[in-house]
């Protein structure tokens, strides 16, 4: 059991109170693979007898239908956006994820409050004003920020899925560039500088995502599982699914290790920037 | 940085303010009207009007899907909207905008449902500053009256009826618009609302809220004068 904290004021009408359950984010840019992560460590926890609840921008009931309407007409200016998207947040935080964690879920969430804020300090927000705003949401138990080391390998992603360039995830509502792919990439560019600043002011655990998927998954395998141990059933699970780890290290000795994601971090950190300098 | 709070802007911005049935919209249309028969660029503005957010609004009211929080964070992005559209872009063009309710309806409403008051202040800090605003001030038994004499029966969050604070529909509209009226007493001083009695006869209350805008108006924001007509 763990106390609540927030990092502003607790909404309203919410009882604070101790949680059994975790809240694990998964940060990141587009294209950096958050959703295939999920995926992968929903599936792996739940055979490991976890509940888990997995949510992310845009799904709540209350606004998201809206939210997708607004984007759709591409004519949603700044502001509106920024406060949309905290309505949003703020209707899965009290009717989801709260919730799920008093009743002892494993919260996955694609995204956070610092994509949200990464956005409208790129759209000129001022930082104080978006910070308040989400000061309403609980610190979670563990936030991992999936990066990659440069930005051509984001816009590659982004075509390997078959996606394509959207809209919004270009940036083009900022006029950054001539067409979807200089937009894309001025406009995550600004984006990737906003998350590497939040990394020490909200703790970020930075994975190098630009590794195989596998070998990614491994790693948050073994965060994750420091996170929910403690739990007979998780340890026995995680022997029993140690062939899929493979070329990493087993899952048991994961556990030894001195969190080798910071040191990849810094690592990674320092490439890029050369990179765009 | 997005903030409008002291623009200078060479529009007027004039809001009114006040309970359910205190009159102010009354008043405001009777503003605009004299405000357009002088010659002026008048725009209105409404609460709750966004395009954006409108549906989202009433589908929540109806499926009853609201949180303090959220009723608050979702007004605030309808009022973002009509912000970036409705209010900052007619006031650089030099038009009078005039809103039916503005930030003060929020701070009001949204604090007798629990949300914090320096909070709910913060979320709307990107706001222009009005040039006047109206504060209709009519006693709680007045409005509560009007109110009840004109609709037959109030809608679930008008009445406050999320709140739980009574099974009874009439005392929980009561109870309700008490908190507001405390909370807009509080913002008199701190806002600098202009107090207008509202139990006075409405041509007296249209004379002094003429009397006060006029002071504000310059022969430059008539329509004649507007660049481009």
């Amino acid at each position: 059991m763990k106390e609540m904290k927030f990092y502003g004021t607790a909404l309203p009408g919410v009882e604070i109170e101790p949680y059994s359950g975790k809240l694990i984010v998964i940060e990141g840019t587009d294209g950096v693979g958050r959703s295939t992560h999920v995926a992968i460590l929903r599936t792996w926890l739940e055979a490991a007898g976890h509940a888990v609840l997995d949510t992310g921008m845009t799904r709540s009931i209350l606004a998201g239908r809206g939210i997708k309407d607004a984007r759709a007409g591409h004519t949603l200016g700044g502001l509106t956006m920024q406060l949309y998207y905290a309505a949003d947040f703020a209707d899965r935080l009290q009717n989801q994820m709260l919730p799920a964690l008093r009743a002892g879920f494993v919260v996955l969430t694609d995204r956070y409050i610092y994509s949200a804020i990464a956005r409208a300090a790129v759209r000129g927000a001022d930082p104080d004003w978006i910070r308040s705003i989400y000061g309403i949401a609980l610190v979670p138990d563990a936030i991992f920020y999936l990066r990659v080391r440069s930005l051509e390998e984001l816009a590659g992603r982004v075509l390997a899925s078959g996606r394509g360039f959207d809209y919004w995830e270009s940036g083009m509502d900022l006029r950054l560039g001539e067409d979807y792919y200089d937009s894309f990439i001025a406009y995550q560019k600004l984006l990737l500088r906003e998350f590497d600043r939040m990394k020490g002011e909200y703790g970020f655990q930075t994975i190098d995502a630009s590794r195989p998927v596998r070998r990614v998954a491994a790693e948050l395998r073994r965060s994750v599982a420091r996170l929910v141990e403690g739990e007979p059933e998780t340890r026995i699970s995680l022997s029993a699914k140690e062939n899929l780890s493979e070329s990493s290290p087993s899952a048991k000795d994961g556990a030894n290790v001195k969190s080798p994601e910071v040191k990849e971090g810094s690592k990674t950190e320092s490439r890029i920037e050369s990179k765009s300098a | 940085m997005i903030s409008y709070g002291h623009h200078r802007y060479p529009g007027r911005l004039f809001v009114v303010e006040g309970t359910d049935g205190s009159g102010k919209s009354t008043q405001l249309q009777l503003l605009y009207q004299w405000l357009k028969a002088e010659g002026y660029h008048v725009f209105f503005s409404e609460w709750n009007s966004s395009p954006l957010v409108k549906d989202t609004t009433k589908r929540a009211k109806r499926r009853r899907l609201f949180t303090p929080t959220t009723f608050s964070l979702l007004h605030a992005t309808d009022f973002a909207d009509r912000t970036e559209r409705d209010i900052v872009p007619p006031l650089k063009a030099g038009a009078i905008v005039l809103a039916d309710r503005y930030i003060y309806t929020a701070f009001a409403r949204d604090v007798a449902r629990g949300c914090d008051r320096a909070w709910v202040r913060e979320v709307y800090k990107f706001a222009v500053k009005p040039t006047v605003a109206f504060f209709f001030r009519a006693p709680l038994d007045v409005a509560v009256d009007r109110i009840e004499s004109a609709r037959p029966r109030l809608k679930y969050y008008e009445a406050g009826m999320d709140m739980e604070w009574s099974e009874d529909e009439a005392d929980s509209f009561k109870i309700f618009q008490g908190k507001i009226l405390d909370e807009y007493d509080h913002m008199v001083s701190e806002f600098g609302l202009t107090v207008i009695d509202g139990t006075q006869a409405i041509r007296t209350q249209q004379r002094q809220m003429r009397e006060l805008v006029s002071r504000y108006l310059k022969e430059t924001l008539k329509e004649k004068a507007v660049p481009g007509r």
